[in-house]
This record gives structure tokens, C-alpha cells and sequence, in this order.
């Protein structure tokens, strides 16, 4: 109905990701994390899932659907 | 446990989920001109958002919370709730009921027994159904504050006030609609935030053989963690089925196989998936037919994979708890500082040579059970080298021996995560508490409105009319579920009156639409008297059942104990098998003595044997919802196997 959610989705966890990955690179691997930085990978792995989000919700403003 | 420290980025991450599903409803609000669009949708949504959407407005934060802690207490056994509770059922509902519900052209699931039956059986249904959503509304946000204020030290009236509010605010605005829509983005916050933690505490463990070699060791000896008062066989944590075969003294449950099978896998989880309107309203917004059969197994996927996101975690806990050298323990309750200053005292003026002594003191100012060997520990370490009041605080506290198992979820997120996960995890448990309060606040006013107010108070009135009432309802709603937190949050017996309430309300409604969509003998006052007989016998079975450690009164038995159960979940589960079969007997019984009030023509859509069936729109084999659900079925069937 008008708004295609990927876009909201796919915004907020790019964002979100983006956020953690600057945090991840500012403060570094944490011992509770296992001495993960856990903030950096995780931080990409969103990132990525927004980014493609964004991709499916411009596929579907190039082909709008039959109905 | 102590409060958590937030920090910005955690504040950030928080703040940008509220300003996204906040501008959701904004962004739709342009599009509600009609009762119908705010109320029901324009049913136009693609499959994969109502399917997500489905999922999401069932797993609300006390699924999170309680599935870990199960997961603690029972282990891998927990898994029953999906893969016996609830897989079947979605597939049942998808291929075979749907079709009635979506192409009534219903508005809700209660219209459906409308026009199948009359207004009284809707009435029965709508009544209990609005009841029950508000009161579950309710415990879901009292559980919410009460953990906020645990956790992060927020004001209990603030965080209740401030989560309603914002899920007040996008319902308000762009109605069913916005709630689907925020409902998916909740699901992958969900994912997305817990799935971290579970990797890093897998990991800390040593992999999945480590944790069942240690939950082997446990489930040989529970009593040296205080997780159980009897031994088991070493798989009783790792293995789903076999320690349900030795009956109910053999696995941490209590239970057997039957009860799980039919009182479980039958009749409960029927009796929620395939008749509860908050999540079947998700798959009757789908576009058309196919998508809506499609939206239950579509859910059915994520729903098949949650155990290793919320059961894990429990049994993770445990394990680690068995580790001395990780330095974790189930957290215990929550007590007061002043319970625990008088323990503190007690250590402190005790001698070493009557330990006993001190363990009771300590028992007593506690009001918990202790380990004694702890304490004698504690005291005798108190008595060699002064130890700082901190320190015999902290004694004291890993030697409580009880825990708090809805703590194990949030203890774990505390363990691991750094500053940025932590505040990942922390939205995405408020996520679930949303999308659940939501869900009930939406299925609760299309109900109210339709079912209720149109259908009894005030019927014939304009859209517009209907369309102020859905609205005004919404916020009436979102009220009477915060008046329902603070009921639960006063009386603690209220949880457990209230899971009463639902297990009598819905464990025999699922006799009544199974008869009255496969059976068109069945009669209006067969399914009403049938119904409410269900509803009494539920009644008469807990007045007269208990289960074993319980005393008579909230948790059954009133009346005088007739019949004693292992355990709760036990007696649950037979007091479901018993009501199933009372509403089932008696609707049948009725229908026969009395005559149809409808004939064949007006039936025609709503019972099986009168419906045409549905022709396959053309759409590829693996989309065909009962090749799928098929498919699914036999997913499911491999998962039992690997885990029996």
C-alpha cells in the first residue's frame, strides 16, 4: 500500500550497521567479545543486509508490481 | 543483577529504531480514508511481508525471555513448542482453513463463525478473544518495564508510558498497516540483535559438542547446580524425545509422550495458531488467495529455525553455569539490599565451627534457599582474613541457590555484548515487546469494532462513523492494556490467572471450527452449548487437578484434588486434551439432537464439503501451498529425527 518496506528497512540497518562498524574501528576488539570486535564484523554483516534491502526496494520501483 | 550502563551509541542505535517505525506510520498515515483500510488493510501486501508479519506478532519479548529460560530448565525438549507446538498447525492452517477464512471474505475470525453459525457463537468468541488480547497486551508490557527498570534502572511508570506510547502513536496513524509493516522490521531487529550473542556464547563454550558433553554431565547430577531436585539420563538435555519415552519421572518436564503429542501438538497449538486472530488477521491481509494460504508457511520457515536463536541460549546458560572457569551463573532472583545486608550481618557475626547456623541465618535473611557449602565456605574465609562487605555480598550472591530463569536472555547480552551490540540487543528486545502489543492492539480493535460495537451496540452507522470508533477503541485499548499492567504488576498470582483464563478460553475452541469447517451438520446451537461447555469443563478439570508441589488454590485443586499431575506443563496439557474433547463431544452430540438452521446454499464457501476447490492460479509447484507445506512438514519431521 504505497510504501514498499525494504526502503524504511533497508535505511534503518544501513545506518545502524554503518554506526557500529565506526564504532567497532573506534574502540577495537572488547574482552567481554571474546576479543571479537564484535561491534566491526557484526556492524558489516548489517550493513550488507541493509544494502541489499535498498537494492530489492529499487528493483521494485523499476518493475512495480502487477497488482 | 546490577544495572547496565548505556552508552551513546547504544542511546543512538534506540532513538533511530523509534524515529523509523514512528516515520512508518507517518508515511501511511495519507493512505487510511476507510474504517476498512485502517481496520483490515486494502489486502494488498506482498506474501513475504504478511508471512514475516505472522511470525513476528507472535514472538513477543516473553516468548524471547520465556524460550531461553525453558531452555535452561528443559533443554533441546523446549524445541516441542515449535516443532510439535506449532509447525504442523501453521501448515494446517495454510492449506486447509484459509481458504474458509479468506474467501468468506471475513474481517475477522470471529465474522467467520458468524456466518457460519449466528451471532451468539460469535459473540462467545469476540468476548473471550477482546479479553484475553487486552490482558496479554498487558503482562507483555508490565514484563517490559519491570525488565527495564531492572536492567537499565528506568523509572517502571516511564518506560510503560513511553513504549505504549510510541506503538499508540504508528497504530494510530497508519493502523493494521503500519503494525505489519513495523512487525517485519521487529523480526529482523530480532534476528539480527540476539543472533550475535548466540554465536559469541556458542563460541565461548567451546562449539556444540562441548555444551552437550557438559548439559551430559548435568543432566546426570542436577542437584550440584540446584537445577532439579532428581537425576536424569545424560541426554535429558540434549535429546527431545527419548526422555519422554521414560514417562514423566524421566525427563526435566514431566511429561509424556501423549500429553505432548495431543495436549500439546494437538489441541493447544491448534487450538492458537489456526483460530487466534492476532496472528491469523496478518495472512488475511495478503493480496489473494494464494498468498494468504502462502503466509503461514512462509512463516513456518523462520518458525522451524528459532530454537537455535531463543531455546540455545537457555541451554547455553546452563552449560556455562557448569564451567567454574567461565565465571558465569544463572542469575539469581532479584532480592532487596536490605535482605541482603542482613546476610551480610548474619556471615559477618558467624563462627566457623556452626556453619549450620550461619546457613540458616542467611537462608532466613534471604528468604531463599542457599548452598550450604558455600556459605561455610564464606564464613570460614570471613573468619581467616577480614573480607570486605562487597565481598561478602558477593559470596552470598553466588551462593543463592535459586535462579531467576527469565534473567538468563538479558545475563548473557550483559556477558557479551560491548558497547553498540549491547544497545543492538536492547532494541531488539524492545522490538518484540512492540510488535507483540501492537499485534494484540490491532486484532483487539478490528474485533471491538466489527464484532462488538457494529454487530451489537450500534449497527447501521456510516464508514466514517466506524472508521472514529476503530480509532477511538485503539487508544481506549492501548489504555485498559496499561490499566492490565499495572493489575499484573500488583498481584503476582495475576500471571498465572490469567494463562488459567486463556488455556480455558482457547483450549476447546479449536473443536468448535474444526467441526463447523469440515462438518456442515453442525449446528448454531451445537456450537454454542458445545463452546461453553468447553469453556466449564476447563473450569471443573483445574477445580479438581493440581500439580505435584503445588498447593490447592490459583494453581488448581480448589474443590478437592482428584487427579495429580507431575508437573504443571502436565497438567496443562491434560486439562487441554480434556476440554478439547468435552467441546468436541458435546457440539457434536447437540448438532444431531437439533436441526440446521442454514442450508446447503448458504454454507456454500464457509464448510469444506460445500466449497469448491480452489484452482491452482498458475503459479510454480514450489509455491503451491500444499506442496510447500509438504515440504515443510518433512523438514520438520528431520529436525525431530536429529535431535530425538
Amino acid at each position: 500500500m504505497g510504501l514498499d518496506i525494504r526502503w524504511p528497512i533497508g535505511l534503518m540497518f544501513t545506518l545502524i550497521g554503518a554506526l557500529l562498524m565506526i564504532m567497532g574501528m573506534a574502540t577495537g576488539a572488547d574482552a567481554r567479545s571474546l576479543n571479537i570486535n564484535i561491534n566491526l564484523w557484526w556492524g558489516l554483516v548489517l550493513l550488507v543486509f541493509g544494502v541489499l534491502m535498498l537494492l530489492g526496494a529499487v528493483r521494485g520501483r523499476k518493475n512495480p508490481p502487477a497488482n | 543483577m546490577q544495572p547496565i550502563h548505556l552508552a551513546w551509541v547504544d542511546y543512538t542505535i534506540l532513538l533511530a529504531y523509534v524515529i523509523f517505525v514512528l516515520g512508518i506510520g507517518w508515511a501511511l498515515a495519507r493512505y487510511m480514508k476507510s474504517s476498512t483500510d485502517f481496520l483490515i488493510t486494502r489486502r494488498s501486501i506482498p506474501t513475504w511481508v504478511t508471512g514475516l508479519a505472522f511470525i513476528s506478532a507472535n514472538l513477543g519479548a516473553l516468548e524471547l525471555v520465556g524460550m531461553a529460560a525453558s531452555g535452561a530448565k528443559y533443554g533441546i525438549a523446549t524445541a516441542h513448542f515449535y516443532w510439535v507446538g506449532a509447525i504442523p498447525a501453521m501448515i494446517f492452517l495454510a492449506v486447509f482453513m484459509m481458504p474458509f477464512y479468506y474467501g468468506s471474505k471475513a474481517r475477522s475470525v470471529p465474522e467467520y463463525l458468524q456466518m457460519r453459525f449466528n451471532k451468539p457463537v460469535m459473540g462467545l468468541n469476540a468476548v473471550g478473544f477482546a479479553v484475553m488480547t487486552l490482558f496479554a497486551s498487558g503482562i507483555s508490557m508490565n514484563a517490559l518495564a519491570k525488565l527495564l527498570n531492572q536492567l537499565l534502572g528506568w523509572n517502571y511508570h516511564f518506560a510503560l508510558f513511553v513504549c505504549s506510547g510510541v506503538v499508540l502513536i504508528y497504530v494510530l496513524k497508519g493502523g493494521l498497516t503500519s503494525a505489519i509493516y513495523t512487525e517485519v522490521l521487529q523480526f529482523f531487529m530480532i534476528v539480527l540483535g540476539f543472533a550475535p550473542v548466540v554465536y559469541l556464547g556458542l563460541k565461548d563454550v567451546g562449539g556444540w559438542s562441548a555444551m552437550t558433553d557438559r548439559l551430559h554431565v548435568v543432566a546426570q547430577d542436577p542437584m550440584a547446580l540446584d537445577l532439579n531436585t532428581k537425576s536424569f539420563a545424560p541426554d535429558a538435555w540434549t535429546s527431545a524425545w527419548k526422555p519422554l519415552l521414560g514417562g514423566p519421572s524421566a525427563n526435566p518436564m514431566g511429561v509424556d509422550v501423549f500429553a505432548i503429542v495431543f495436549g500439546l501438538g494437538f489441541v493447544l497449538s491448534f487450538g492458537y495458531w489456526c483460530t487466534n486472530f492476532l496472528v491469523v488477521q496478518r495472512a488475511m491481509a495478503a493480496k489473494n488467495m494464494t498468498a494468504a494460504r502462502n503466509t503461514p508457511i512462509v512463516a513456518a520457515i523462520p518458525k522451524m529455525l528459532f530454537p537455535a536463536l531463543v531455546i540455545l541460549p537457555g541451554m547455553l546458560a546452563v552449560a556455562l553455569t557448569a564451567m567454574p572457569a567461565k565465571d558465569y551463573r544463572i542469575p539469581p532472583p532479584i532480592i532487596a539490599p536490605e535482605a541482603y545486608a542482613q546476610a551480610v550481618a548474619a556471615v559477618e557475626s558467624a563462627s566457623p565451627a556452626d556453619s549450620a547456623a550461619a546457613v540458616k541465618a542467611v537462608a532466613e535473611a534471604l528468604g531463599k534457599k542457599v548452598n550450604a557449602d558455600k556459605i561455610a565456605a564464606l564464613v570460614a574465609s570471613n573468619a581467616a582474613n577480614k573480607l570486605t562487605d562487597d565481598q561478602i555480598k558477593q559470596g552470598v550472591y553466588n551462593s543463592v541457590a535459586e535462579y531467576d530463569y527469565d534473567s538468563v536472555i538479558f545475563s548473557l547480552v550483559k556477558k557479551y555484548c560491548p558497547a553498540g551490540l549491547l544497545g543492538l540487543a536492547l532494541t531488539a528486545l524492545l522490538a518484540s515487546f512492540m510488535s507483540g502489543m501492537a499485534g494484540n492492539v490491532t486484532a483487539f480493535n478490528t474485533v471491538w469494532t466489527y464484532n462488538l460495537y457494529q454487530a451489537f451496540f450500534v449497527p447501521g452507522k456510516s464508514d466514517e462513523h466506524y472508521f472514529w470508533m476503530g480509532k477511538f477503541i485503539t487508544v481506549v485499548g492501548i489504555g485498559a492494556s496499561i490499566a492490565c499492567a499495572y493489575f499484573a504488576r500488583q498481584y503476582n498470582n495475576a500471571m498465572d490467572i490469567i494463562q488459567l483464563v486463556f488455556g480455558f478460553v482457547n483450549a476447546p475452541v479449536f473443536a468448535t471450527f474444526l467441526l463447523g469447517m469440515f462438518w456442515k451438520r453442525t449446528t448454531s446451537i451445537g456450537a454454542f452449548l458445545g463452546l461453553f461447555g468447553g469453556i466449564a469443563a476447563s473450569t471443573v478439570f483445574h477445580a479438581f487437578s493440581i500439580a505435584h508441589g503445588n498447593l490447592p488454590g490459583v494453581k488448581g485443586g480448589y474443590l478437592g484434588v482428584k487427579i495429580e499431575f507431575p508437573s504443571e506443563m502436565a497438567q496443562n496439557f491434560w486439562l487441554a486434551t480434556f476440554a478439547f474433547l468435552a467441546c468436541f463431544v458435546l457440539t457434536l452430540a447437540i448438532s444431531l439432537a437439533t436441526s440446521r438452521t442454514k442450508t446447503d446454499e448458504q454454507l456454500k464457501g464457509l464448510v469444506y464439503s460445500l466449497t469448491p476447490k480452489i484452482k491452482s492460479e498458475n503459479e510454480p509447484v514450489w509455491q503451491r501451498p500444499a506442496v510447500a507445506g509438504v515440504v515443510l512438514l518433512i523438514a520438520c519431521v528431520i529436525l525431530n529425527l536429529i535431535f530425538w
